[in-house]
């Protein structure tokens, strides 16, 4: 349950962007990333989250612990919102979408097709998507984006009670979400410009 | 599993196009062919076989684009990544799901295109079997294609040639059993053919399929 990290070195389209980094992460704790535009952040939650293979470095994690929310929800336009919701929920192997559902209030949108909900609705169908992976540990990937403050607030509490229930969470976020959390700043850890480890051909190796 | 079929399928029929396009286009080749080649309804029927072979594929073909495109730019795909389906499954599933609305409804409707190109009267059956056996192989060896194309802007053009030359053994022997069935020959060894080349297609793919998007993905 616990994510741990050692002296990990991430790169993106070949060239480092964040080495010897190092962090635990251990259940009910929330970390917040932060660090400017193109620091690293997105490119470290999809090497945690598996998508991408990591330069050197461990990521210790138990197997399918990690759930992931990118910048795109992975939304169909032309499916209901009960129906996008349901669907994660079965490739996940969970049963119940409610609670996910009152969550982050999409009861009224139920029916709704999700190409016709506004972009924060969108998000929230997105956020909820979380609660139905049924993992405990969230890596969020500015998750508040085009959210208004209620919706903020719904996360929040959403992340607090999973975080209650012995879960965790990595955040790359820039506000406050009113977590009590620890924040790292990932620029102290930004790569050398010249650290050109395996920049060439490494997709095919 | 069959969360991501019953979803393909439903947006498959929901989106429009899916559904219909590579059927229609189907209908458009076999409908033009005998304007182009003119009124000799013996020459038609002597190269039926290969022309429906070769509409069934094209029209296979015309639809492989939107095959991961659409879960790409909805970020679908990176989401089905980190979930607990293997990308090997979720690529069959794809397939699966490509071949239920784009080959199924051609196998069903080639009987109907063969009167157009006045196919002569066995070869209808061997069409058939030809198709049905065959177009499964197009689905997949063309989920693989999308695989490898699929963070490429405009990829279709690539893909299509990427593609393509995987497509020949199918058609080849495809073709050849339609062909042969017409002439009332004996169909057994293209037909085993056939058969063995969707089979092992079905079996290897995914896998190149699978490890081919996961670079794609990075």
């Amino acid at each position: 349950m616990t994510l741990t990290i050692r002296d990990l070195c991430v790169a993106r389209g070949g060239l480092p962007v964040l080495e010897r980094l190092s962090f635990s992460l251990a259940p009910g704790q929330a970390l917040i990333l932060r660090g400017p535009n193109g620091s690293g952040k997105t490119t470290l939650l999809r090497t945690l989250a598996g998508l991408q293979p990591s330069l050197n470095g461990e990521i210790v994690a138990g197997e399918d612990d990690i759930a992931y929310a990118a910048h795109s929800d992975g939304l169909k336009a032309m499916l209901t919102v009960t129906e996008n919701l349901r669907f994660w929920a079965d490739v996940f192997g969970q049963r119940d979408i409610e609670p996910a559902m009152a969550a982050f209030s999409l009861d009224p949108l139920r029916d709704r097709l999700a190409g016709t909900l506004s972009a924060g609705q969108k998000r929230r169908l997105g956020l909820a998507r979380m609660l139905v992976t049924g993992r405990p540990i969230w890596m969020l990937d500015e998750p508040t984006v085009s959210l208004d403050r209620d919706a903020v607030a719904l996360f929040a509490d959403a992340v607090r009670a999973h975080l209650g229930a012995g879960g965790s969470a990595l955040i790359a976020t820039h506000i406050d979400l009113g977590l009590d959390a620890k924040v790292l700043d990932v620029t102290p850890f930004r790569a050398a410009a010249d650290a050109r480890a395996g920049a060439s051909d490494e997709a095919f190796l | 599993m069959k969360a991501l079929l019953r979803r393909d399928l439903i947006l498959a029929i929901r989106a429009g196009g899916g559904f219909g396009l590579g059927l229609a286009f189907f209908l458009i080749v076999t409908v033009l062919v005998p304007f182009g080649v003119g009124p000799q309804s013996e020459l038609l029927s002597r190269i039926a076989p290969g022309i429906l072979w070769l509409g069934a594929l094209l029209a296979c073909l015309l639809s492989l684009d939107r095959l991961l495109a659409l879960d790409w730019e909805d970020g679908t795909l990176d989401l089905l990544a980190t979930s607990p389906l293997p990308l090997e499954a979720a690529l069959s599933i794809k397939a699966l799901a490509h071949w239920i609305t784009t080959g199924l409804p051609l196998v069903l409707a080639a009987p109907l295109f063969g009167v157009l190109l006045s196919l002569p009267g066995p070869g209808y059956l061997w069409l058939v079997i030809s198709l049905a056996l065959g177009t499964p192989a197009l689905s997949v060896i063309g989920t693989f294609g999308a695989a490898l194309t699929v963070g490429v802007k405009r990829g279709g053009l690539l893909m299509s040639l990427l593609v393509l030359p995987l497509y020949v053994p199918t058609l080849i022997f495809g073709a050849e059993v339609a062909r042969r069935g017409a002439d009332g020959l004996q169909t057994t060894t293209p037909l085993l053919m056939l058969a063995g080349i969707t089979a092992g297609v079905i079996a290897i793919m995914p896998f190149a399929s699978a490890a081919a998007l996961r670079v794609n993905l990075r």
